[in-house]
């Protein structure tokens, strides 16, 4: 048998590997552009200090996290444990950003109850009720989190709820590389 | 005929519902031109959050919200590049429909032309060699049999 009849049987076994490897990426995790970007400025108000801010040039000098979350949201619920776990373990400052949630009409103090329940691990709660410090950062979903370097520069992004191994095998580690980086 | 019009009511009753699904906030603009870019921007800017719809399709919270963000930045007069730029520098260049033209999405635009040029060239290649085959002449003794199985089956053919 002659080998051009093999030709189409070749071509037909490339298509179905690029098939494969398309269904094998997940099309929601967008490539965030801000990894090795200064992180983008907010000065919103505290939830429990509503006269007081916080901003994001209130955390440069430390490895820090944020975490874009809502009472609303039911994974940030199933990440609440997890995500507590990491801050109280490796003492990483971490800053709360309620997402559209906290003053808003539909939930209104929702969240103070939802911290009140479920404990409040966060250096600070940033209250974005308009979401617009949420586009941002470039927002697609609650729950997303970031990890910031001393200078302020974003250097990771978990989107979706943290999971227990993604804790231990990504976010612990990464930490203490920044740690050791100078500041 | 009960059937039929079940399904009738059936469709009506989807698409009815669909096509009425999107809502659209109503803005006041300074001008024309104003109106006419915000919304082409909103057709060619994609919602993160539900992919296959632009923002003008999508009645998403967070496509709600990049509209708003679309028409106040143009409402405060920026241009359309800068509406794109704000949006690229947040969600990257999958928040466009139409990706920029770069090294990276070089393959993308340059890929399908390439591959029909390609095709295309080959085909001919393949019909090219089909036809030379064709016109290969018949030897004698081969004509002299075609000439005895034409003669035998014309009077089968009369009829």
């Amino acid at each position: 048998m002659s080998k051009k009849y093999f030709v189409p049987l070749i071509g037909f076994g490339a298509l179905v590997a690029l098939l494969l490897f398309g269904l094998s990426n997940d099309p929601k995790l967008i490539p965030s552009p801000f990894i090795g970007q200064p992180a983008p400025e907010f000065k919103l108000p505290k939830m429990y200090k509503p006269n007081e801010t916080i901003s994001v040039s209130d955390m440069k000098g430390e490895v820090w996290v944020l975490n874009l979350w809502a009472s609303w949201c039911v994974s940030c619920r199933a990440e609440h444990k997890v995500l507590s776990r990491l801050i109280a373990e490796k003492k990483v400052p971490t800053v709360g950003l309620n997402y559209k949630d906290y003053g808003t009409e539909d939930y209104g103090d929702d969240a103070l109850q939802w911290l009140a329940t479920l404990g409040n691990p966060y250096t600070a709660v940033a209250v974005d009720t308009k979401g617009m410090a949420g586009i941002d950062w470039g927002v697609v979903g609650v729950p997303e989190t970031f990890v910031i370097d001393k200078k302020g520069i974003v250097r990771y992004k978990f989107t979706g709820p943290v999971y227990p191994d993604a804790v231990d095998d990504i976010l612990i580690p990464l930490i203490d590389k920044l740690r050791a980086e100078a500041g | 005929m009960k059937r039929y019009l079940g399904i009738f009511v059936f469709l009506t009753v989807m698409f009815g519902v669909t096509s009425h699904a999107v809502q659209i906030e109503f803005h006041q603009f300074e001008s024309k031109e104003q109106e006419q870019l915000y919304l082409q921007l909103i057709a060619e800017l994609r919602c993160v959050k539900c992919q296959n719809q632009n923002l003008a399709e999508s009645n998403a919270e967070l496509a709600t919200d990049m509209r708003k963000k679309t028409y106040e930045m143009i409402k405060e007069g920026k241009s359309r590049s800068d509406v794109v730029s704000y949006m690229t520098a947040r969600y990257g260049d999958f928040v466009l429909y139409k990706p920029p033209f770069k090294t990276k999405t070089l393959l993308l635009w340059v890929g399908p032309p390439i591959f029909l040029f390609l095709s295309l060239f080959l085909l001919v290649k393949l019909i090219r060699k089909q036809g030379h085959e064709k016109s290969e002449a018949l030897t004698e003794s081969q004509r002299e049999s075609v000439r005895v199985a034409l003669d035998t089956k014309q009077p089968n053919q009369e009829k």
